[in-house]
């Protein structure tokens, strides 16, 4: 039987089950569409930005919102010899380490942290599974470090780089300068009026209120002023990000 | 009886009428695959995590009001609706995919991606979400102001009257269609289902998806409080994109028992080949 033996409307609708079913998620994979999918990222963190407010504050709650129980995820305890050290010490030797385009680079202690301006908020958590969850988080934020170490105006991003590995491959994050600089986006080193507990980054981690979970790096050792991140790890900006294609911009 | 009557001596001619629109017949065939391509990414994103939750969080810890699960380690799926619970076993929760076992809420043939993957599931949701709102906005925003919204779609005073809606409804049940002039013009089970979905449903589902994003939470908070917060929005998404693949099957259904091949060619051409009514 010839194709053109196949009566149209067969034929037709062939086409339409084929492209249903198998034809979508092999359009999906070709790279045309993977740097489509690359560019609507994009397309939305411009479209977002253009039409609200890029300073506007994310939503803070009161304490009787807050979750009765709050939910860990991703990476509960790393296991590195330096993180468990740190740990066996009561983290007094830690030190956060800042570095890059920066005037001075710098190494603080979790005590200096602490005796810097504090930001005290309760926010939601929104993991890019689906779910929220209320908290209290206390710390300090970012733009004073960034300040404090004199970043330079080559300066887009700022990288954070984490004790946890998963397969062996160590977590990092990055985040541009409009999130870096929002008075929320804290380096947390407490949690609901305690010290930020193990599962959830002792001694230090990030919030950056308005994007999804897996952006609010835990578990921070060092953060850097950098003004790309297409030479670090895999090159998309982030652990999940370099695995399996998650959207660099988590705003959505 | 009349109706009957009618029939009889309608299909020995046939009319052929401008049905369809330009602007009508783009936009229903960009949804076609804008909508396809959402509810399969969508279910897999729901996949991710299949529980919901009323208020602004909701986490494995706090109570769901439906959730989709497996147990007795993985050889019971069901579906938990309030306090009723349903065995989906095949189905829902725990299904076959080539010869084995998969415990995840909704069934490889359903999802977009087929084989789970919540990274890219979301970039073909995200990416079909600009191509529906950006369409469906250009779209509501001309049928309102060239008026097509309102003769097309508008159901007449003497359409909404209780007994001429019931009238309607027996015949759809019946599968009785309208024929001749009133072929030519929606009947107002129509017009009311088109706008309960293109004003009611399709903008509920852009604003439930957007009071979904963290970034838009904080630049347009009256959104997490129009839905009273983010989880009750994701139920709320659900609902309706729930309701919209119940207007599908419907539509699919009824297009296919008026004669599919008329009806898509109308959809595609523009031009509908109707019956032409004798006069009485």
């Amino acid at each position: 039987m010839s194709p053109s033996d196949i009566p149209r409307r067969q034929l037709l609708a062939g086409i339409g089950a084929g492209l249903a079913l198998s034809g979508c998620e092999r359009i999906g994979s070709t790279a045309p569409a993977q740097s489509l999918f690359d560019a609507t990222d994009g397309f939305s963190r411009g479209a977002m930005r253009l039409v609200t407010n890029r300073s506007a504050l994310a939503r803070e709650y009161e304490e009787a919102d807050m979750s009765p129980r709050f939910r860990a995820n991703g990476s509960r305890e790393p296991q590195g010899a330096e993180w468990q050290a740190h740990r066996a010490t009561g983290f007094r030797d830690w030190r956060l380490t800042i570095g890059g385009l920066v005037a001075r680079p710098l190494s603080l202690s979790l005590d200096q942290l602490r005796q810097m301006p504090r930001r005290v908020q309760i926010t939601r958590h929104d993991c890019v599974e689906g779910w929220s969850a209320i908290g209290k988080w206390h710390g300090v934020p970012l733009r004073l470090i960034l300040d404090l170490a004199g970043a330079n105006e080559r300066t887009r991003y700022v990288l954070f780089r984490c004790a946890d590995e998963i397969g062996g491959v160590p977590y990092y994050e990055t985040i541009d300068m409009v999130e870096a600089l929002h008075p929320q986006t804290i380096l947390a080193y407490g949690m609901n009026d305690a010290l930020l507990p193990v599962p959830h980054g002792a001694p230090l981690r990030l919030r950056s209120e308005r994007q999804l979970g897996y952006k609010h790096a835990k578990f921070v050792m060092g953060i850097e002023a950098i003004d790309s991140f297409a030479n670090i790890a895999g090159g998309k900006g982030g652990y999940w990000e370099d695995r399996s294609d998650y959207d660099w911009w988590a705003g959505i | 009886m009349a109706v009957r009557g009618r029939e009889g001596i309608s299909n020995q001619a046939e009319q052929v009428v401008r049905r369809h629109g330009l602007a009508t017949r783009l936009w229903h065939w960009i949804n076609v695959v804008a909508v396809f391509t959402l509810i399969g990414s969508g279910l897999t994103i729901f996949n991710a995590h299949p529980r919901l939750y009323w208020g602004s969080y909701g986490a494995n810890f706090d109570p769901a009001w439906l959730e989709i699960d497996d147990r007795a380690g993985g050889s019971e799926g069901f579906l938990r609706i309030g306090g009723i619970e349903v065995e989906t076993t095949g189905f829902l929760g725990v299904f076959e995919k080539d010869g084995s076992t998969r415990t995840r809420a909704f069934p490889h043939y359903l999802t977009i991606p087929a084989n789970y993957s919540l990274a890219d599931g979301r970039r073909y949701h995200l990416f079909a979400a600009w191509v529906f709102g950006l369409s469906g906005l250009v779209y509501v925003i001309v049928s309102l102001l060239n008026g097509h919204a309102r003769r097309a779609l508008l159901p007449r005073r003497a359409e909404l009257r209780p007994r001429h809606l019931w009238q309607e409804v027996k015949d759809h049940a019946r599968l009785r269609f309208p024929k001749g002039d009133a072929a030519r013009s929606y009947n107002s089970l129509q017009k009311l289902s088109y706008l309960v979905v293109i004003f009611g449903l399709l903008p509920l589902m852009v604003l439930t998806g957007l009071g979904m994003s963290p970034n838009m939470n904080a630049a347009w908070p009256w959104i997490l409080d129009m839905f009273g917060g983010r989880q009750s929005a994701r139920s709320v998404h659900f609902i309706c994109a729930t309701l919209i693949g119940a207007f599908i099957i419907v539509h699919l259904l009824m297009v296919i028992a008026a004669g599919p091949v008329r009806e898509i060619r109308s959809m595609i051409t523009g031009r509908l080949r109707i019956d032409r009514e004798e006069t009485v």
